[in-house]
């Protein structure tokens, strides 16, 4: 007999759709982690044990001592004092750019989307223009201008090139964001007595929480994978971690130890990584908030 | 004496004119709506008032004060907006607080403030609430709210109801002009619902491009519109507009084809001369049928092309000298199309345009 259909539609519990989607979905994680396992229980083992090939194979005796010379002794060039001294260069370089440009480019949003003056989509025009441009075109006249400021071969010049940089992008996003938030809202401020510093940290910080959690992943990441400004800039005593692993990693001399290279390069990259687990969850939020108004 | 004075004012973006040669004269305590169609420069008129756009000509006077390069804070106004513009981040006490707080008013006064306003609205219940958690009645309370306590002489609502349902609309209508009433305040309120202009004004501005097309109390709006814009504007359903020639007589006499309506009663600005070309406007409330049309001074039979029966009433689609016509009958008369109904109206009530200029006769 026929049933004549009635509430709710049945659903298949396992549709072929379903299966060709999780088939393809694990597939897509296998081919992402595999490298990173690979990385790991290579970084576990020993040097015999690795000349035995076999890269799948979990470690038969776990050592973690590839893991404190990655940190703490391998060479990275002239000095053999590990990433250590890499780490700390990248945590002064990255902390300072961060806030800085963050701030700059949050201000400058703002002040391009509520206090528009003569000119002001002219300039935003350049901003934008700006980011189209290849760095490596830049790169001779930044190294004159810095060191004509006198901060070539300084930490300092490398903050001061990545604030610079990050403009552009960032400028750009929290213009997009601001916008979409309702202008009444800003008029209402204006009449309530709010000049423009009181605006930007009553009224438009406190609701901005998710494009500021963008901006900082966007920019943490970024400077803290920088390899080429850091190399250029920052002078031999100050080479940010990225340099640094590299230079372990390319070593000529000697045996090449895969154990410590691999450790090294996971050290590197978890700083990263510890941003994306920690807030994710804020960014995708972020990026939808600005797409989708209200 | 005037709350405020606008002395030819006019603003332009680039090569745009959005306002022009605006001259405006507000009195102590009067409701003033600026009603208009969207884009007719009326928010734009009113953002002016407050300062938030910085104007290209004219002055501006709040209280006998220039305040034409003043701060909005600094203009003695409070402002109502559509979209509420409560700060999300803030409770209720605290987007009340918020402009008392920066201009510097102690704490005391500022409690004291917020507790009279609380309770002239109704609002006290939420006010340790984040706006979020308020429905859209309460919020525009709550903005209202936030004009109340700055303690000024004149409020300015930007469309303020046209985010609320229906009912709560008519709710808050009544609150506002209640609130009116006990403040004593000016007020001026843009809006594009002619219900509300027609409700809760003094005196309502038309606009239209930039323009005050007629600025008077509602009952002469509605009665004695100045052009055929306001005539069509104001009124739900519109006025039936009838193209014709009106000439000199005792009375004078509209003629469209072979209809004939002798204007007595009607009061002409000036008497006609000649022959004009002009519209005749009669809003369809003021045309009668059945028995009062018997009486009425002008009568005539109409075919009904199309009904659209609203329960208190009907509205019938007809012809009058090929032209349409619409008028309204009792919602318990049982009409069918094709059906001939006799129909009748005092000129008395209606309007008379001259074609070219639209300005009444």
């Amino acid at each position: 007999m026929l049933k004549e259909p009635k509430g709710p539609r049945p659903r298949k519990v396992i549709a072929p759709g379903r299966i060709m989607l999780y088939t393809a979905l694990a597939f897509a994680a296998l081919y992402y982690a595999l490298p990173l396992y690979v990385m790991l229980v290579t970084s576990l083992k020993g040097m015999p044990e690795i000349r035995m090939g076999n890269i799948f194979a979990p470690p038969m005796e776990v050592t973690f001592a590839p893991w404190i010379k990655a940190w703490d002794s391998a060479c990275t060039g002239l000095y053999c004092e590990g990433l250590k001294v890499g780490f700390w260069n990248s945590v002064k370089i990255t902390v300072p750019s961060v806030i800085a440009s963050i701030a700059i480019a949050s201000i400058n949003g703002y002040a391009l989307v509520n206090w528009r003056f003569k000119g002001s989509e002219v300039f935003f025009g350049i901003l934008i223009f700006g980011s189209f441009i290849p760095y490596q075109v830049m790169l001779y006249p930044l190294v004159i201008i810095t060191r004509e400021m006198g901060i070539f071969g300084s930490l300092w010049a490398v903050i001061f090139i990545h604030t610079i940089f990050g403009m552009p992008l960032l400028t750009l996003i929290f213009r997009n964001y601001f916008a979409a938030l309702p202008q009444e809202l800003f008029k209402a401020a204006r009449v309530d007595g709010s000049g423009f510093w009181g605006i930007y940290w009553k009224v438009l910080l406190p609701m901005s929480t998710p494009i500021f959690v963008v901006a900082v992943i966007l920019q943490v990441t970024g400077i803290w994978n920088d390899f080429l400004f850091g190399i250029v800039f920052a002078g031999v005593k100050n080479f940010p971690m990225t340099v640094q692993l590299n230079n372990i990693v390319n070593t000529t001399m000697g045996v090449k130890e895969y154990n410590v290279n691999m450790a090294a390069t996971i050290l590197t990259a978890s700083v990263p990584l510890v941003i994306y687990f920690l807030s994710g969850r804020y960014f995708v939020r972020g990026i939808a908030a600005g797409a989708v108004k209200g | 004496m005037n709350s405020i004075e606008i002395r030819d004012l006019a603003l332009r973006f680039g090569q745009t004119t959005v306002l022009n040669n605006l001259d405006l004269d507000i009195g102590e305590g009067e409701f003033l709506v600026l009603l208009g169609s969207s884009g007719c420069g009326k928010s734009t008129l009113l953002n002016c008032i407050a300062g938030l756009l910085d104007i290209s000509e004219g002055q501006i006077f709040i209280n006998n004060k220039n305040v034409t390069w003043e701060e909005p804070k600094d203009r003695g106004i409070g402002m109502v907006f559509q979209s509420y513009a409560l700060y999300p981040q803030m409770t209720v006490y605290g987007n009340l607080a918020f402009g008392l707080k920066n201009a510097g008013i102690p704490k005391e006064e500022i409690e004291k403030r917020i507790a009279k306003a609380a309770d002239m609205l109704q609002i006290e219940p939420f006010l340790q609430r984040k706006p979020a958690a308020l429905s859209g009645g309460q919020r525009q309370r709550v903005a209202i709210g936030r004009a109340l306590v700055r303690d000024v002489d004149v409020f300015l609502f930007d469309e303020p109801l046209s985010n609320l349902d229906a009912k709560l609309r008519t709710e808050l209508r009544v609150e506002i002009k209640q609130l009116h009433q006990r403040l004593g305040n000016t007020m001026i309120y843009v809006t594009h619902d002619q219900i509300e202009a027609m409700t809760l004004a003094d005196r309502i501005a038309i606009m239209k491009g930039g323009k005050i097309q007629q600025l008077d109390t509602p009952a002469n709006i509605y009665n004695r519109p100045q052009n055929k814009y306001v005539a069509g504007f104001i009124g739900s359903p519109s006025m039936n507009f009838i193209k014709g020639t009106v000439s000199e007589g005792k009375p004078p006499v509209f003629r469209s084809g072979e209809v004939e309506i002798p204007l007595s009663g009607y009061e002409f600005a000036s008497q006609p001369i000649g022959e004009t070309p002009v519209w005749f406007g009669i809003r369809p409330e003021h045309v009668v049928h059945g028995d009062a049309a018997a009486d009425a001074p002008f009568k005539t039979t109409v075919k009904v092309d199309v009904f659209e029966p609203m329960g208190s009433d009907t509205q019938v689609w007809s012809k009058i000298a090929d032209q349409t016509f619409r008028f309204r009958i009792d919602g318990r008369v049982q009409i069918a199309n094709g059906d001939v109904i006799e129909v009748g109206f005092d000129p008395h009530c209606a309007s008379l345009f001259n074609l070219e200029s639209e300005l009444r006769l």
